[in-house]
């Protein structure tokens, strides 16, 4: 059903781009429009190139004349990638934070928000359209209103520099869950009666039948929250107090502080730390969009 | 008695609601409860005061703070006037037929989004360096300019942000935007093409208006985020203390009340403006745009 339909709109976008377009081939256009498009693209990959050339220049360098592009062969070196790999360092320690918080809090997410999701899509219950509305607050009002007092009730109750602190208050993922209920609207609940006549609980209906088929949809968003999660520096700063819990984002910025004693780690770590990410994205990069977009289209 | 729990229709619902309830009310009503009690107090370790309406009536006499608010709110209003034109005008050029590459323009706009603010910051931070040999000052030599202290001054500090917000945001509303043209049907142009019209009329008449739901939405979503900018000056200036405060934000100013200072009570009423200003101008907005007529 819904590839179908899914089908069916890409059949007419693409009708509707022949119609932009217009009938003639318009070939000056073409080329204009592609000048525009690379030099955008070149404009905004400079910053990656730029990191990249740093990692191969001295850190303290860098950091008294600042970045460039510059190419200068005779002071360039693989010192840095030396230094990273053999000398004793916190950058894998930060790396294998970052991996095992992500890795734990995206399965957490997924699993607890398709389970509320499946309730709010399969049910009709007393309350529900309020508790749905609770759902949408929490996905506008931005984390960092909250950040002050969601410190403190952490505090409370003793998960500061912790990773159950980082994990607990986004367990149940407002904006996951909306996108997994707009996913499950679209499955027949015919299916989940069926379940019930083959004699399966509630929760065997959601464990056998349901999860099985939500497959597409926990793709698209455990890389965005993968993505969000490898990335997020505000929250885990404020939890984590020791650095050997550290996550890679606020190691790399305790580099930069003046204390930070080893510049040499920070562009190449820096640089680094996207690899993962940008990996993810070349492998799954239709379901980065499906992720993204979600609340766009139906929202 | 186990058995007839699971298999009982009523219980399921709320059972599996359950983790959303209650996570919503220990890590989002009771914060919330929490700190609208604390912006009417004064909060010192293990002593609370109800002061009224005092760290309120501070507020409106706070020079730092009225700075914080009006840093927030041009950064808002800027990042709006940026990315949301100049994205979907790309997104429908992207889209047309006339476009070569179109996957690996979309991926290569795409990628500054995967970066975390913390590489990105010190990536800018760098690049926008007071010395003469860092990339903008190299660039602006080009045209005969000398040096200039990037992140000194209030203006080009400014501006520091904003390119960075561009670099990360451009790409992702893209996007947004080419999934909203996705959803436009084929025969709106047909019958356009029929009456004639131009290119531009197309865009203006049968493009925009269809447009819309995605564009209040990435308006209603970038609203919050740039009010609510922080960590991008945070890495920026290195720091929450920028020269002069000029990348000093309401969240930058609540987390140096809270964090740095300590006084929760008087950070609880910075947070909570912030909240109803964003709230203010999202539902004038979402009025203007007719937004609450269509769900009746």
């Amino acid at each position: 059903m819904q590839s179908n339909l899914s089908l069916n709109s890409r059949k007419s976008s693409e009708k509707s781009i022949r119609n932009i377009a217009g009938k003639e081939k318009n070939i000056p256009t073409k080329v204009l429009i592609f000048i525009l498009f690379a030099l955008i693209a070149i404009v905004l990959l400079i910053p990656f190139y730029t990191l990249f050339i740093s990692t191969f220049k001295d850190g303290a360098v860098v950091i008294a004349n600042g970045m460039d592009v510059s190419i200068d062969t005779a002071k360039m070196s693989l010192k840095n990638y030396i230094i990273l790999f053999t000398e004793k360092n916190s950058f894998f320690t930060w790396f294998f934070n970052s991996l095992f918080l992500t890795i734990g809090q995206v399965a957490l997410q997924l699993f607890i928000s398709a389970f509320v999701a499946y309730g709010f899509a399969m049910y009709d219950f007393k309350g529900k359209n309020f508790l749905f509305v609770c759902v949408l607050f929490v996905m506008m009002v931005p984390f960092e209103i909250l950040m002050l007092p969601l410190y403190s009730q952490i505090s409370n109750m003793h998960l500061t520099n912790s990773y159950a602190g980082i994990i607990l208050p986004d367990i149940a993922k407002a904006g996951t869950i909306f996108f997994f209920r707009q996913y499950l609207a679209g499955i027949p609940k015919d299916l989940v009666e069926a379940g019930r006549i083959d004699g399966s609980s509630e929760y065997g209906i959601f464990f056998r039948l349901i999860l099985p088929i939500m497959k597409p949809s926990f793709a698209a968003m455990a890389i965005l929250n993968a993505m969000g999660s490898w990335n997020n520096l505000l929250w885990p700063m404020l939890v984590l107090k020791s650095p050997a819990k550290f996550t890679l984002p606020i190691g790399l910025n305790t580099l930069m502080t003046p204390y930070g004693n080893n510049y040499n780690l920070l562009f190449v770590g820096s640089f680094l730390s996207i690899i993962p990410i940008f990996i993810l994205f070349m492998c799954f990069q239709k379901y980065f969009v499906d992720g993204m977009t979600a609340g766009a289209v139906k929202g | 008695m186990f058995k007839g729990f699971i298999y009982n229709k009523k219980a399921a619902p709320y059972v599996f609601i359950l983790p959303f309830i209650l996570v919503f009310l220990i890590f989002f009503v009771s914060p919330m409860i929490n700190t609208i009690i604390m912006s009417f107090q004064t909060v010192l370790p293990g002593s609370r005061k109800f002061v009224g309406l005092d760290n309120y009536t501070k507020l409106l006499g706070d020079k730092v703070f009225l700075l914080a608010l009006w840093n927030s709110f041009k950064y808002m209003v800027w990042t709006l006037i940026l990315l949301i034109p100049i994205p979907m005008v790309l997104a429908c050029i992207i889209n047309s037929k006339l476009m070569v590459g179109r996957e690996f323009f979309k991926a290569s706009l795409y990628l500054p989004a995967l970066t975390s603010v913390a590489v990105a910051g010190i990536v800018f931070r760098f690049s926008f360096g007071e010395q003469a040999t860092s990339l903008m000052n190299q660039l602006v030599a080009l045209f005969g300019m000398d040096p200039y202290k990037w992140l000194k001054n209030g203006t080009t500090g400014f501006i520091v942000l904003l390119i960075l917000a561009c670099w990360r945001w451009t790409g992702v509303n893209m996007l947004y935007f080419l999934s909203g043209l996705k959803n436009i049907p084929a025969e709106l142009y047909e019958s356009a093409d029929i009456d004639g019209a131009s290119i531009w009329q197309k865009f203006r008449y049968v493009t925009i208006p269809q447009l819309k739901p995605t564009t209040i939405y990435v308006l209603t979503i970038s609203i919050y985020a740039g009010l609510a900018m922080f960590i991008e000056s945070y890495m920026v200036f290195n720091g929450n203390n920028s020269p002069n405060n000029i990348g000093l934000t309401i969240v930058g100013y609540l987390y140096r009340q809270g964090i740095e200072k300590n006084s929760m009570g008087y950070a609880s009423a910075v947070g909570l403006v912030l909240f109803l200003i964003g709230m203010a101008i999202n539902l004038i907005q979402l009025k203007l745009n007719g937004t609450f007529k269509k769900e009746d």
